[in-house]
């Protein structure tokens, strides 16, 4: 069976002379290589310039807001159960009077945690989710951290800013590769990496 | 010799080993760069502009590791190997005219360490010497594998040197000298040898490829087959040495190939420069601005070897063993015999021919 069209017969013949002689051979390989010396670097200078990784990268998580900024979360812990990892953790509390423009439902969660070192980034949270609030964002990842206490994320850096709103660009598979061949023909250039915070 | 004459030499000498140092850590960064420019990545360009502090962090690193030294090695030996390997590697640079004279107050002293009349053979014998370094390395250490490669190291190194003395003695029969600055100066202009010698120059060139112990000779280092080759058991600057000095080495090799084939400091139209210059500047000023173009002509050429060792090294993969020994000992010695009998034959025959023609 034939699989591609490159295969080459092996063959013993005995080596002609310039081919016995090397240099030829050496010469052929250096001008490859001084080829090479010339062409553009594939390298991405990586903290500096950051690669688009595609509208469905799981990066790190949000907390999503509705649209006249209430949080979206109910605490209903569905999350936190399908979570693998057990990465989820969370403190549910009753919304008082007054704090009708803060939180969108009668139950809200008073402590949402999130442990990104027990987070394997499988997107199951954001599948479970009913309420439409827990997303993982494929702009930014979770930055390098040093001290133990930066490892546990808090409400503090999951709630969404309503500042910069976050907006996926595609939803499913098909649309993302729909986005990729408009971006490959360059009908859609809007859409940029956002730096890690 | 008096004092002004002793004062230009102190400085031509020191200038000279300090350049050779630099040049040599300075390959270090420029071998990682060549390698990944040839390998379409980038090479190091984190420490300082393009990674020009990477030699200094890479010094650092070496000086502060460990200086272990293992128990059953004989350790004046084991501490005298690098120290050779960097003696010899220093050593050859002592001969080679890095430009014609320098003109001050009425002295006319040579761009050269030792104006030896004897220059090429004060470089062969150091460079026969530089295998003690790695020799005395690998047996002090103690250790099977060291030893397999000092002793690897050692017949390539005299394997190699007969081919690459057979294929000077060309250079030496067209000379009729055996003073680099001689050899220099007879290639007046665009008089090169490389156009009377290029089987000379490619027997010579892939023997100092041998000597220098580079890619695709470089069988004394072998992580499959020696754990690490001469210096396994070698760390912290002491292997910094041996490595630094296979950088010399190349760089001294880059030069005398320079010297010897492609005529040092000549370049085509020197005279009508020199003529503009002393004009301009008058014999003194302008003749020392000559020297110094040509010395920066030399320093082109000896560095664009250096990069051809690079290129070279990043293009072809290693010999085997015994095909390393077949090149050397039924290869180059039949050729470079051959070349001698040519160049006698051509000194003896055509040139009388051809200078009667010319007249």
């Amino acid at each position: 069976m034939q699989l591609t069209n490159r295969s080459k017969q092996v063959s013993n013949k005995q080596m002609t002379l310039a081919e016995r002689a090397y240099l030829p051979a050496i010469a052929t390989g250096l001008a490859i290589t001084i080829k090479h010396f010339f062409a553009k670097k594939v390298t991405i200078q990586y903290p500096e310039v950051k690669r688009y990784l595609g509208p469905v990268f799981r990066g790190r998580h949000i907390l999503k807001r509705d649209a006249e900024g209430r949080e979206r979360c109910t605490a209903c812990g569905l999350c936190a159960v399908a979570c693998p990892a057990e990465a989820i953790s969370m403190v549910a509390s009753e919304r008082v009077k007054g704090e009708e423009n803060l939180y969108r439902e009668e139950k809200y969660a008073a402590v949402y945690e999130v442990n990104m070192l027990r987070c394997i980034f499988c997107g199951l949270c954001e599948e479970a989710c009913p309420k439409q609030a827990v997303y993982l964002r494929h702009d930014e990842f979770v930055p390098v951290f040093t001290e133990r206490d930066q490892v546990i994320w808090g409400k503090d850096l999951l709630v969404e800013d309503m500042n910069n709103r976050y907006t996926r660009e595609a939803w499913t598979k098909e649309e993302a590769r729909a986005l990729d061949a408009k971006r490959a023909s360059g009908e859609v250039t809007s859409v940029v990496p956002r730096a890690i915070p | 010799m008096d004092l002004v004459e002793f004062l230009v030499k102190t400085s031509t000498i020191v200038a000279v080993f300090g350049l050779t140092l630099v040049i040599a850590m300075y390959s270090t960064w420029a071998e990682r760069k060549v390698a990944g420019f040839i390998q379409d990545r980038s090479g190091p360009n984190r420490a300082g502009w393009g990674g020009l502090l990477q030699p200094l962090a890479d010094a650092g690193k070496m000086f502060f590791k460990e200086d272990f030294i293992p128990a059953l090695a004989n350790k004046w030996l084991f501490i005298a190997g690098p120290s050779l390997a960097m003696l010899t590697a220093l050593l050859a640079s002592a001969v080679i005219p890095f430009g014609s004279t320098f003109r001050v107050a009425g002295h006319e002293v040579a761009l050269q360490g030792v104006e030896s009349n004897i220059g090429i053979l004060y470089v062969f014998g150091v460079v026969a010497l530089g295998v003690y370094g790695i020799m005395v390395g690998g047996w002090a250490s103690n250790n099977k594998f060291s030893l397999l490669g000092a002793i690897r190291a050692a017949s390539q190194n005299i394997s190699y040197e007969v081919a690459m003395g057979l294929s000077l003695i060309a250079i030496l029969m067209m000379s009729s000298s055996l003073s680099l600055g001689e050899i220099v100066a007879q290639q007046h202009g665009m008089n090169w040898n490389i156009f009377y010698q290029p089987l000379g120059f490619i027997i010579f060139i892939t023997c100092s490829f041998a000597e220098c112990n580079r890619v695709p000779f470089d069988l004394p280092e072998c992580e499959t087959e020696l754990v690490g080759g001469y210096h396994t058991e070698y760390g912290s600057m002491k292997l910094g040495f041996y490595l630094f000095a296979e950088y010399i080495n190349m760089f001294i090799s880059s030069a005398i190939i320079s010297v010897l084939y492609f005529g040092g400091y000549n370049y085509p139209g020197m005279d009508f420069v020199y003529e503009q210059l002393v004009k301009s500047f008058g014999t003194e000023t302008g003749h020392n601005i000559a020297t110094l173009i040509g010395t920066a002509v030399f320093f082109g050429k000896a560095l664009f070897f250096v990069f051809f060792y690079m290129w070279v090294r990043w293009t072809i993969p290693r010999f085997r063993y015994d095909q390393l020994m077949n090149l050397g000992w039924k290869k180059l010695i039949p050729l470079a015999i051959f070349n001698i009998i040519i160049t006698g034959a051509a000194v003896l025959f055509l040139k009388p021919v051809i200078t009667a023609w010319l007249n």
